[in-house]
């Protein structure tokens, strides 16, 4: 239906006032069009929240063939734009945005950003990854996020580690024991010991479903299978190694993640 | 969002040179040193005295009379959790300044303590001479949300035919307020939710300020029938997350832990489907 989308796209376009843009952002992403997704990127950089939520969800839905024009936005300079970017990409889990969401979850200033990368580190479609592929990108996010779950100082990006690792435990559950004997230890010590009561919760309720076997749901049956090329394995297999060698210089000079406790402190009320 | 880590030596200060600070000359540098022993909840006992001293400050005044100082230092005090510092900011309670007293009686509802009850329903009652009213429209005599909410946050039961009339407040906020500390001074459960449903009920008003302010008031009743009302409002993520953990704290005191109520479940899945 395209007079559909054109005419949603216009009503975006004009748009006069903060309300009516959240709402044309809104219905556009509702229709689930794939054709919408540069409109959707674009609303993405408006400052404006209510439609950058409803545009982040709608881009979740087109799902993968948003993709790489997200990726192209990660490179603009607005950096509320990219931030916004950043939690589409882990909405929608594509092995694409693995690079970008390892850093975003360990060293964003943002903590929504940490919070929807840790969540989507846990939920990429592992199901895509060629076997080699799998295991490096497992390995790495499961460091990323025990880093995170041990080290964030905002509850909730702790939290959002701990929603990450639950499923990530159910993804390599059968494959991977010594793992899972990672992530258990980790819950254990979180659940006596994280100073907010709501982690700990949380952490309680990954357990029990760990224990009932309910995290163990690796993959949806009635996914598509990945479009993918051979090109983008390449440049997601390069992108893991250059982090992995970057990682052996421990946390050195100009580093974010040495800069985050100050960051804080300048802008401790910022949201969103 | 709020620090609980506990993290103190971020910033660019040390604790000794923030209490230097604080009693020095430069007027900026003294209120941000103020800002900074809370914001990082230094309790090191040189802190609170400085802090307290502060109250009483004299040298720091904007055009319109206010005391920045004193206020900076009064919303420090409330974060420290140490009872000494209640006597003055009861104290406080009486500063011409509008924003003193707010930041007094919002330090005094985060230390729990009920002593400050009979000076904040004078308060309310607005019989406290020399109080001057806030420098801004509406003028309020009074900073009325944080008096309210510290009385019901105190439990000051004796104050409920006091606070019902500011139900029909014309300002909507000191409604939510009202209905804030009624839900949690009155003893009948399913009276009470009647306050709480009205804090639902703002959930869906036009103003984005109006929705984020009842989403801070239901989190901190904990009202778990507000759920998915929460989930559902149209504002920041952060801002619903915050509310719902305050759902989710409150289950958290009808069970021993590690066990979770089926309230506290539910409201897991919700804020699971906002990160």
């Amino acid at each position: 239906m395209p007079d559909t989308l054109q005419s949603l796209i216009q009503a975006v376009e004009a748009a006069d006032s903060a309300k009516r843009l959240a709402d044309a952002v809104q219905n556009l992403a509702n229709a689930h069009l794939q054709g919408a997704t540069p409109t959707l990127i674009a609303a993405l950089g408006y400052n404006n929240p209510g439609a950058a939520v409803a545009a982040v969800d709608g881009l979740v839905q087109i799902g993968e063939p948003a993709v790489p024009l997200l990726l192209e936005q990660l490179d603009s300079h607005n950096y509320t734009a990219r931030a916004w970017a950043i939690r589409a990409l882990a909405g929608i889990g594509d092995p694409r945005g693995l690079v970008t969401l390892l850093g975003a979850a360990t060293a964003d200033f943002s903590l929504s950003v940490r919070r929807a990368a840790a969540r989507g580190l846990g939920m990429m479609r592992w199901h895509w990854f060629p076997q080699d592929l799998l295991e490096i990108a497992q390995e790495e996010a499961l460091d990323a996020l025990l880093f995170v779950a041990q080290q964030d100082e905002e509850w909730v990006v702790r939290y959002s580690a701990v929603v990450g690792l639950q499923a990530l435990a159910g993804a390599i559950a059968l494959t991977h024991p010594d793992w899972l004997a990672q992530i258990r230890s980790q819950f254990e010590q979180m659940a006596t010991n994280d100073a907010s009561p709501a982690v700990r919760a949380r952490v309680w309720r990954a357990q029990q479903l760990l224990e009932a076997g309910a995290a163990r749901n690796p993959q949806p049956l009635d996914d598509k299978p990945s479009s993918l090329e051979e090109t983008d394995w390449q440049t997601i297999l390069q992108n893991l190694y250059a982090r992995k060698s970057e990682e052996r210089s421990v946390l050195s000079e100009g580093d974010p993640r040495r800069y985050r406790d100050l960051a804080a402190a300048i802008s401790p009320q910022t949201l969103d | 969002m709020d620090n609980e880590s506990g993290s103190s030596n971020g910033g660019h200060l040390t604790v000794e040179q923030a209490i230097a600070n604080l009693q020095g000359e430069d007027l900026g540098l003294r209120v941000y040193a103020a800002w900074w022993l809370g914001r990082f909840r230094v309790d090191a006992p040189e802190a609170l005295e400085v802090l307290i001293a502060a109250l009483e400050d004299e040298a720091d005044r904007t055009e319109a009379g206010g005391y920045p100082l004193r206020r900076n230092a009064a919303r420090a005090l409330g974060k420290l959790s140490d009872r000494r510092a209640v006597p003055p900011l009861i104290q406080s309670l009486e500063c011409s300044d509008f924003y003193v007293r707010e930041a007094a009686a919002q330090a005094l509802e985060m230390l729990r303590d009920p002593a400050g009850i009979p000076a904040l329903i004078a308060l309310l009652k607005d019989e406290i001479p020399g109080t001057l009213p806030a420098p801004e429209p509406p003028y309020l005599p009074q900073p009325y949300d944080a008096i309210l909410e510290a009385l019901g946050t105190l439990g000051a039961t004796a104050a409920l035919p006091l606070i019902s009339p500011f139900l029909d407040h014309p300002v909507p906020r000191t409604q939510y307020a009202a209905a804030r500390a009624l839900y949690q001074l009155t003893p009948d459960r399913q009276q009470a939710n009647q306050y709480g449903d009205r804090l639902i009920q703002a959930l869906s008003v036009d103003d984005l300020q109006l929705r984020r302010s009842a989403l801070a008031d239901l989190g901190a009743i904990g009202y778990l029938q507000a759920a998915d009302a929460i989930a559902q409002t149209l504002a920041e993520n952060s801002l619903k997350l915050i509310s719902l953990k305050g759902l989710l704290e409150k289950q958290l005191q009808l069970t021993t832990p590690p066990d979770l109520s089926p309230g506290a479940i539910k409201v897991i899945d919700l804020m699971d489907s906002l990160l």
